[in-house]
């Protein structure tokens, strides 16, 4: 790592105060020093927000209030979310490892970044790392990337389980800044690479996000996360869905559905969400869903093999859930 | 242990960082506190090995990819790789030295030596922590459990059935002393 000087802040408004150009928050530190090691990210200064009081999960009304620093593990196994939002759980438990998981918060799994190998070695050109400078991965190492939401410049997946999940359940992101407190829906909290992958989120320097907030959906209690990867534990997603689904005398009334690894952003897919509803909950309905998931996706060298993957667990995930009492 | 001084000087080209380089802090490992000056960019895995020579925990990776770093903090299992010395002030750090009453191993270092639960032994502190944390935490019941809750520690001598054999027999008896 480069030198860098640390400081701690006690509260949100020390936070702001000592922001400059060059800081980072550090809270978990899982993404953030691993980075640092690789030169890929380079603050002159480093604020720890451990000390602010955002740690907790606390109900709201039938909904739930995530703080941003409550770490990945007491999530993963709070009686609120394992009730209310079993995907969320699952997603978190599918992610990362025990040790990370005990480190990790929320907040952080919002800002960490992609695994692309040619984003994390310094040495390669990135349009995300270094503006301009091109992207390797077209003509390069290409499996892991983006099927969906890819532009010219980037095609790099962001890589959160979590946040699959939350983008399908319409979680909103509470974010403080030096004007006061403001929210955004997590579908919008991540932009798409367009023509400055370099911008990753809606969230303007010196910013912290807060807290989390899942709002009410009783449907959520039969909701799912399937995670499919290279290892059986322990490994980011080649393809992942995050689904829930509430059906009345065999016809599906809504669904919810998100897909991770596939796409630039958590990706919700509206549209197949759309083309559930009304339909009979059988397998020739779920595949069709699935077929209008993944129609806009394109390419590259190596990563063909998601299409059909997400296609298979898009539908296995609604077959499983289908079946639930 | 002694306390140990950063005498690094290389940094003096970095005027504007006012503690880089000179952040006086004290950690408190297996109870003792230690107090000693670090950089801010100084790993806990770091000071533990080479400022205050507790080599028991070991650099795999040093990119949390591996688990052999793995310390418990305030009873949680870490990865002291990803997190700063400086950070962690105040916290109640464990390493595997920590873990044996004297001359009495902990349970589990006893059943990693009766089960085979390891062939070169590097990555063997960071199993055991890890091990004794997931005992605690106690959301593992089967072997599958077991092996999910253990990935985060790789072993490259492919002792992992020992590993989880170690970890269940330690597991049935504190089952049976309940």
């Amino acid at each position: 790592m480069l030198p860098f000087s640390y400081s701690k802040a006690a509260d949100e408004e020390a936070a702001l105060r000592e922001y400059s150009a060059s800081t980072k928050y550090v809270a978990g530190g899982t993404n953030l020093l691993d980075l640092m090691k690789l030169h890929v990210e380079t603050p002159g200064h480093l604020i720890d927000i451990n000390g602010l009081p955002l740690g907790d999960v606390t109900p709201l009304g039938e909904g739930v209030r995530i703080g941003a620093l409550v770490r990945n593990s007491t999530l993963a196994y709070h009686p609120l979310i394992v009730e209310r939002y079993p995907m969320v759980s699952q997603a978190l438990l599918a992610g990362a490892s025990p040790q990370l998981r005990n480190m990790a918060t929320v907040g952080g799994n919002l800002m960490q970044r992609t695994r692309c190998l040619y984003f994390r070695d310094a040495t390669s050109p990135c349009n995300k790392r270094d503006p301009g400078s091109g992207c390797t991965a077209f003509d390069g190492e290409n499996r892991g990337h983006a099927v969906l939401g890819g532009s010219d410049h980037c095609v790099a997946v962001m890589p959160s389980d979590l946040c699959v999940a939350l983008a399908a359940l319409d979680a909103v992101v509470r974010i403080k800044g030096s004007d006061g407190e403001r929210t955004t829906p997590l579908v919008d909290f991540h932009l798409l690479p367009g023509d400055h992958p370099e911008r990753e989120t809606v969230l303007e320097p010196g910013e912290v996000i807060t807290a989390v907030d899942l709002p009410a959906l009783p449907f959520a209690t039969r909701s799912l996360y399937l995670k499919m990867r290279d290892r059986a534990s322990y490994a980011f997603a080649l393809v992942s869905v995050a689904a829930a689904l509430d059906r009345e005398d065999g016809i599906i009334k809504a669904a919810r559905l998100a897909l991770g690894g596939v796409g630039t952003k958590p990706w919700r897919a509206w549209e197949a969400e759309a083309a559930l509803v009304g339909q009979p909950a059988n397998e020739a309905s779920y595949r069709t869903a699935a077929e209008v998931a993944l129609r806009d996706a394109r390419t590259l060298q190596h990563n063909g093999l998601k299409i059909e993957m997400a296609k298979r667990a898009i539908t296995r995930a609604l077959v499983t859930l289908g079946a639930l009492p | 242990m002694s306390s140990s001084t950063n005498n690094n000087t290389t940094l003096n080209d970095q005027p504007t960082d006012v503690n880089v380089g000179c952040c006086a802090i004290t950690l408190n490992i297996n109870g003792q506190d230690h107090a000693f000056t670090v950089e801010p960019r100084l790993t806990l895995l770091d000071a533990l090995r080479e400022q205050l020579l507790f080599t028991g925990t070991k650099k795999g990776c040093d990119h949390g990819q591996c688990g052999a770093c793995t310390v418990h903090i305030n009873g949680e299992r870490t990865l002291s790789c990803l997190t700063l010395a400086v950070m962690q002030q105040g916290q109640r750090i464990t390493t595997i030295e920590g873990l044996a009453e004297g001359n009495a191993l902990h349970p589990l270092q006893q059943a990693f030596i009766e089960h085979d639960g390891f062939q070169c032994g590097f990555c063997t502190p960071g199993q055991i922590m890890s091990a004794v944390a997931l005992l605690r935490e106690g959301h593992a019941r089967t072997k599958d459990e077991i092996r999910e809750l253990m990935s985060g520690n790789i072993c490259r001598c492919g002792a992992y059935n020992g590993i989880v054999e170690a970890i269940i027999a330690v597991m049935e008896v504190s089952d049976a002393a309940v």
